[in-house]
């Protein structure tokens, strides 16, 4: 029974955490004299009130999923990946091209490829910095971080060049965007709503990734490569493939999040000069939703919903009770904060469950006998 | 230098430890130990790697905490919370390892933790405190150089100045030579006789007869956390004697061993040289060969060049020169998937991070080499139902304790983990294993179970190399056992089913400690061969 409550209370812990952190947010909104019934009730409204918001819901999700499934990869292969908005840039670039050139081929088809061109603009992005750990032994945290930047820079030359917008061109405004895609090209709604289909692809994908890393000799690599090289290595594994394969995966899904958020919601690639103009910060978030989601590809399903909200509640927050923006990134920061804290609770309380476990184990002298007798008949005779 | 005035019979004890206990899981590895320190000697503590010297002493500075047994300082009862306290009672270690601020001076380092100076260092007056207590025991080091700029004999002394500066009487030092040219040797030996010339004591932790009989005046000597000699005067010890005693003589035939069939040739290794991890000679022309249904031993000292040995033949560690050839195919410097599908298994010396990947479950610990081909796998997917049932068989063949495979391996003890390795290595029908330390931190019910499954690999006529610490171990279950001493073999002894006579173990030890077997039967020291 105790043992059951234990393992309620786990799985409960990130919720817990979240709502600890919203109790630490309510302190806040009072010092703001805002009432913070009135401000979560808005927050809840914004969220999940109407089928549109939760439409909003799902769309800020989306981006969250694809990066957060990349992420669940890489994480498991031991490899850091913060390169997500880069990666995300890349890909939108990538698919942004194709979408607006090869405009002769039916709707369906410049789609799928626009989608695998973002898929391959992230594979790139992230296969750099893989290459660059693998074979020269470079940290991964620093270059992908670098990548981004670089992303950024080229997202910004592009768009004000050879990119620009036609009629932008001839403009004095020379606002630095890319034209609109045609209508048959834009990845179709599914309801009423701002919700397309990416949310779709995107939830696909993490069955496909569940798949990958648990069902597949190449997910298998990847994780024992993460778990342990040195075991890898004398397996005969080659450890430094699988690590560049599991970075090169990862920055492909955020690549395919780039790609979905212009085909699926802006219809074209505008900056403003900073990548989280453009990503929404969503190749950072991604990271903590697939935390959140225990870097389980259909956990992060959830997660991605839950932050998705969190961001979309939290406008409709700001504009109801009048608080300044920045407790709504402080009450982000909160979630983040907490719900990281408390997975060191969860593997506290793991460890001292297997200490438990362990000294029963040590105790019952194994009975070699037996088993041995049983090995000599099956397995001699080589 | 003068020699050290041999400590009286009745001079005081500095230190006496009566009846110490120090268990470890699954480990006993001190078994009411004695052990005495007279005012004024050098003390020599002998045994193999795990007899439970480091532990012994461990305890005397005050890091562990004995289970049972007193610790009495000059006659007084004391008890340990930590080195602390230790230090205040004028006992102080020396780890093979030295810690030390690199970027820091002599003077700085040897002031770390002490509350004097209370809040200005003033330096220039420490300096010449530090110079003096240097001055007075012959260590001879510049309190102002920075650690870094220090050759490891200095940084040495500087571990002994910072004891003696805390005012330390006893000095334990663990296996102090380990890291020193042999001129620094008689460089640290001056030291320690100017150090007991002026009444401090020192226990010199060895495993090298050499140094024992050099330098200490009595010795006391542990295996397998007992102690089979106390206070023996090294004079009048032989080498011989002292060899015995610590690898032992009762060997244990638990192991009915069938009279060998060798066969042919599985595995040859020709002149081998490879460098450790830290870029030094570790393998300096070492060859062997091991034949198809017997088992080869490596017997040695850690740290001789083992583990390079076993990671070369495993295709783990670069090989500069020679060759490794296994069923008469070169795999010098091959991947190491390239021996896994000629035939090799390798249960390695780290099993929790090499042999093992402590997070995945007991199925994904299993498929490790197997998961490339059916039925683990068809065409890139894997069956996990297969790869479940394979872990289930395994799990009831090899005795493995586990409440389901899908377990992470890091919850199993020592003896179940080796299981399952043993159990994939063995499943994968190899024709030549290395196994390194399988034994290692096992409990005895353990051993025993691995040592069996050694066996019935040479019945089915594999070939097996067994390196190992464990000098009963190798003669229990070798044809044939190689002694290896800093990189280079001492030569090669036949064991035999009959029970090894002393001699053979004398030479074994002669040849573990640094005498090569040619020249032992010049001697004529030792018989057999």
């Amino acid at each position: 029974m105790q043992q059951k409550l234990g393992s309620l209370f786990d799985a409960l812990l990130p919720v817990i955490a979240t709502l600890a952190a919203l109790a630490v947010g309510a302190v806040m909104l009072l010092f703001l004299k805002v009432n913070p019934v009135e401000a979560y009730a808005a927050l809840w409204d914004g969220a999940f009130g109407s089928s549109n918001a939760f439409a909003e819901t799902l769309v800020k999700a989306t981006p969250l999923l694809l990066v957060g499934i990349g992420i669940c990869i890489s994480f498991r292969g031991d490899v850091i990946n913060i390169g997500g908005e880069g990666q995300m840039i890349i890909g939108a670039v990538l698919a942004t091209w194709v979408g607006l050139n090869f405009t002769g081929l039916p709707g369906w088809l410049t789609i799928t490829l626009s989608m695998m061109a973002g898929f391959l603009g992230g594979a790139i992005w992230g296969g750099i910095p893989g290459v660059l750990k693998a074979y020269f032994s470079v940290n991964e945290i620093l270059s992908t971080v670098m990548m981004n930047a670089i992303a950024v820079q080229l997202m910004n030359f592009l768009l004000r060049g050879p990119m620009i917008d036609p009629a932008q061109a001839e403009m004095a405004s020379q606002i630095p965007q890319t034209a609109r895609l045609e209508e048959i090209f834009r990845l179709p709604r599914l309801a009423p709503t701002r919700l397309h289909l990416g949310a779709l692809i995107a939830v696909i994908f993490a069955v496909l990734v569940y798949i990958l890393l648990w069902r597949t000799t190449l997910g298998y690599r990847i994780r024992a490569v993460g778990q342990n090289p040195h075991a890898s290595r004398y397996a005969g594994i080659k450890v430094q493939r699988y690590m560049v394969l599991a970075l090169l995966l990862s920055g492909a899904f955020a690549g395919l999040a780039g790609a979905t958020q212009v085909f699926g919601v802006n219809y074209r690639m505008i900056t403003d000069g900073s990548s989280s103009g453009f990503t929404g910060s969503a190749g950072f978030n991604g990271i903590v939703a697939a935390l959140f989601g225990g870097l389980h590809p259909i956990l992060t399903i959830p997660a991605s919903i839950l932050f998705g909200a969190l961001l979309v509640g939290a406008n409709k927050m700001q504009r109801v009770v009048q608080v300044p923006s920045a407790l709504i990134t402080a009450l982000n920061g909160l979630v983040v904060v907490f719900v990281v804290s408390s997975e060191i609770i969860r593997k506290r309380r793991q460890r001292r469950r297997e200490a438990v476990a362990k000294r029963d184990d040590e105790t019952p002298p194994p009975a070699v006998e037996a088993g041995n007798k049983k090995i000599q008949q099956a397995e001699v005779g080589s | 230098m003068t020699q050290t005035i041999p400590p009286t019979p009745d001079a005081p004890f500095a230190v006496e430890m009566r009846g110490i206990v120090k268990r470890f899981p699954g480990v006993l590895a001190n078994d009411h130990v004695d052990f005495e320190l007279r005012a004024g000697e050098i003390h020599a503590l002998l045994g193999e790697n795990g007899a439970g010297k480091s532990t012994l002493m461990n305890v005397l500075a005050g890091l562990y905490r004995q289970e049972a047994g007193i610790i009495k300082v000059k006659g007084k009862p004391v008890e340990f919370h930590s080195p602390r306290d230790a230090i205040k009672s004028g006992i102080g270690m020396i780890h093979q390892h030295f810690m030390l601020v690199p970027s820091q001076t002599v003077t700085e380092n040897v002031l770390l933790g002490l509350d004097d100076p209370r809040f200005f260092m003033r330096l220039p007056e420490y300096d010449a405190k530090v110079a003096a207590v240097g001055e007075r025991f012959g260590l001879k080091v510049d309190p102002r150089a920075k650690i870094w700029q220090l050759s490891v004999g200095e940084q040495q002394r500087v571990e002994l100045l910072k004891m003696l500066y805390r005012g330390a009487n006893v000095l334990i030092m663990d296996e102090p030579t380990a890291v020193l040219a042999p001129t620094e040797i008689e460089g640290l030996f001056d030291i320690l006789r100017s150090m007991v010339a002026q009444g401090k004591s020192v226990i010199f932790i060895s495993h090298k007869l050499q140094e024992v009989t050099a330098i200490a005046d009595r010795v006391s000597v542990l295996r397998r956390g007992v102690a089979t000699a106390t206070s023996v005067p090294s004079r009048g010890a032989t080498r011989q004697e002292l060899a015995r005693l610590m690898v032992g003589r009762d060997v244990v035939f638990a192991l009915e061993k069938k009279p060998g069939n060798p066969g042919k040739i599985v595995l040859e290794v020709k002149d081998i040289h490879a460098d450790n991890d830290k870029g030094l000679p570790a393998l300096r022309g070492f060859s062997l060969n091991v034949r198809a249904g017997e088992i080869v031993g490596v017997a040695g000292v850690a740290g001789n060049g083992q583990s390079e040995l076993s990671q070369v033949i495993a295709s783990m560690r670069k090989c500069k020169q020679g060759q490794v050839i296994l069923n008469s195919e070169s795999l010098t410097n091959h991947n190491t998937l390239f021996g896994i599908q000629h035939g090799m298994a390798y249960v390695p010396e780290d099993r929790n991070h090499v042999g093992s990947a402590p997070n995945l479950s007991v199925t994904d610990n299993v498929i490790m080499k197997k998961y490339r081909q059916p039925p683990i796998s068809h065409a890139g997917m894997l069956d996990m139902s297969a790869a479940e049932k394979l872990a289930r068989e395994l799990k009831q063949a090899y005795d493995i304790i586990v409440p389901n495979v899908s377990t992470p391996v890091r919850l199993l003890s020592g003896g179940n983990l080796q299981r399952v390795i043993l159990a994939r290595e063995i499943s994968g029908l190899p024709n030549f294993m290395v196994a390194v330390q399988p034994t290692r931190g096992l409990d005895v019910g353990a051993i025993e179970g691995v040592h069996r499954l050694l066996m019935a690999q040479r019945e089915s006529g594999a070939g097996v190399l067994l390196i190992s610490e464990e000098l009963e171990e190798l003669l229990s279950l070798s044809d044939r056992v190689y002694v290896i001493y800093e990189g280079k073999s001492m030569g090669e002894v036949k064991v035999g089913g009959v029970e090894p006579d002393e001699s053979l173990i004398e030479t074994i030890g002669l040849m573990m400690t640094g005498t090569p077997l040619d020249q032992i039967q010049k001697e004529g020291v030792g018989a057999n061969g």
